[in-house]
């Protein structure tokens, strides 16, 4: 589970200020908010990007707060999606193993995985270039969970998307999340997404969280 | 109201289309600097014949000019891309205090004249950390590493400039997203930023090498001009006009134009070929 414990970020003029939340193990939390009250600097902080003044961050119990990145085993899907250009799309989904020194055949077999998981198969040899919208995201979301993370973020991932591959996508977004278990949280001001995938929502106001309820 | 607007706003298809006026202004100013470069070219080579240029290239010491601009020019880029792609990276990624003096520091050697820079470069060696430099191991001033130095103070800096523009088109997010993937801040850069810097890194060592074979002024001053010794091409066309060989001056420069045509073709289709 994802627990923010009185969280107060500053960034220049902007701050967040005495943040608590919890997201319970294996569910799928949607943040929502006005664009401009923090969405995205609090992701950035939950991934270990953002100084954070006070407050803890916990991941299953464990106190990451003062962790690198590298170190917080979180997936991350940001907003432009940040595909490595020069790597097809077998290598995005391999990166983080060979970061982690896995043996070939166990790489293999995950990269096998992921691409039949997300329907990536045909695609394992293109470049981002060579990518439509909607098989980018795929790819994005194939490079954050390839580590097997316990914890996935994700940030407007759907925002640039036409209606019918966004529908798609949240179908494909809740059978991964019910095949791996993964605990969301998935940031969007989108009404329609919030309803479709969120077994929580949280609402980010004013520098203050408050949970809503799923109708 | 909307039958007026109607009437108003509907633009003529023939407008919309193709523009011949505006196509030929285009042509015509942008390609007027294209003429002049080919028109110096045509006067260079109509001024020479080929009788001359093969007596200029059967000369020793022309030869040894070419040979020491090539090599010279070739090490000159390599360096200066060394230098360029972690200062290009700092500036484009960190942010410290005395950035912007940095900034503008890197910016002299392009502002300042090219007599100012060997001159600044002789005097440094006459300091005593410098000359101590010289003595423990190996000469420098008015020796081929004083070529070398006087082209990669210039040379550097056009290739920083380049690095940082690369830099600042890839996004940090990337970097950012390797970390999560589990990278240290090397790696990030190594397996993420670097393999598409590539393309700039390409350009970068062009640049400084194009750079550095039209040096002549610090190279002047700090290198000299002693033939078999310290003679690159572009001291060789001043020493060849110095004692009114105009002929000799002329089909050395077409020697310089054909070669840095030859590289910058030979790089740019290198970078094409190149995913990025």
């Amino acid at each position: 589970m994802i627990r923010v414990t009185d969280l107060s970020i500053r960034l220049g003029q902007f701050a967040l200020k005495g943040l608590s939340f919890a997201v319970q193990e294996n569910k799928y939390a949607v943040l929502m908010g006005k664009t401009g009250s923090g969405k995205t600097t609090l992701l950035e902080a939950i991934c270990g990007f953002r100084r954070v003044e006070t407050g803890d961050i916990l991941l299953h119990g464990r106190p990451i707060t003062d962790l690198s990145p590298a170190d917080r085993g979180i997936g991350y899907v940001p907003q432009d999606l940040a595909l490595f250009q020069t790597m097809t799309v077998r290598e995005h989904l391999a990166f983080a193993q060979k970061i982690r020194r896995w043996d070939r055949s166990a790489i293999k077999a995950r990269v096998h995985e992921l691409a039949e998981l997300l329907g990536l198969t045909q695609l394992l040899e293109r470049r981002p270039p060579g990518l439509s919208g909607g098989e980018s995201q795929r790819v994005a979301l194939g490079r954050a969970l390839s580590f097997r993370p316990r914890v996935l973020l994700l940030d407007e991932p759907l925002s640039a998307l036409d209606d019918e591959t966004r529908a798609e996508m949240y179908q494909l977004l809740r059978s991964v999340q019910l095949q791996t278990g993964v605990t969301v949280l998935h940031v969007t001001h989108n009404q329609t997404e919030a309803r479709t995938l969120a077994d929580q929502i949280l609402y980010l106001k004013d520098g203050a969280i408050r949970e809503e309820p799923v109708a | 109201m909307s039958n007026h607007a109607q009437a108003v706003h509907p633009v003529p298809a023939s407008r919309s289309d193709f523009d011949p006026a505006f196509v030929l202004a285009l042509f015509i100013i942008g390609g007027s600097y294209v003429v002049l470069i080919l028109a110096m070219i045509a006067a260079d080579v109509a001024y020479t014949t080929p009788e001359q240029l093969l007596d200029v290239l059967s000369r020793r010491e022309i030869l040894y000019a070419i040979k020491l601009s090539l090599i010279s020019c070739s090490i000159t880029a390599i360096l200066s891309t060394w230098a360029a792609v972690p200062l290009g990276y700092v500036l484009s990624r960190y942010q410290f205090r005395g950035k912007r003096l940095i900034d503008a520091l890197v910016d002299i050697p392009i502002v300042l004249p090219p007599l100012v820079v060997g001159l600044s470069l002789l005097i440094l060696f006459q300091t005593l950390p410098a000359r101590g430099f010289e003595r423990w191991f190996f000469p420098v001033t008015y020796e081929i590493p004083a070529v070398i130095l006087a082209q990669f103070a210039v040379s550097c800096a056009f290739a920083v400039r380049t690095m940082r523009v690369t830099f600042d088109q890839i996004t940090p997010r990337q970097e950012q997203i390797a970390l999560t993937l589990g990278c240290s801040r090397s790696q990030a850069f190594w397996l993420v930023v670097l393999p598409q810097a590539k393309r700039g890194i390409l350009t970068a060592g062009t640049i400084a090498w194009a750079r550095a074979l039209g040096e002549f002024g610090p190279i002047l001053v700090f290198a000299g001009t002693t033939r078999m010794r310290t003679e690159v091409l572009s001291t060789t066309v001043f020493l060849e006009l110095s004692v009114g060989q105009l002929e000799s001056a002329v089909a050395v420069s077409l020697v310089m134009v054909v070669a840095a045509a030859i590289v910058l073709v030979l790089v740019r289709g290198i970078g094409m070929d190149s995913p990025r």
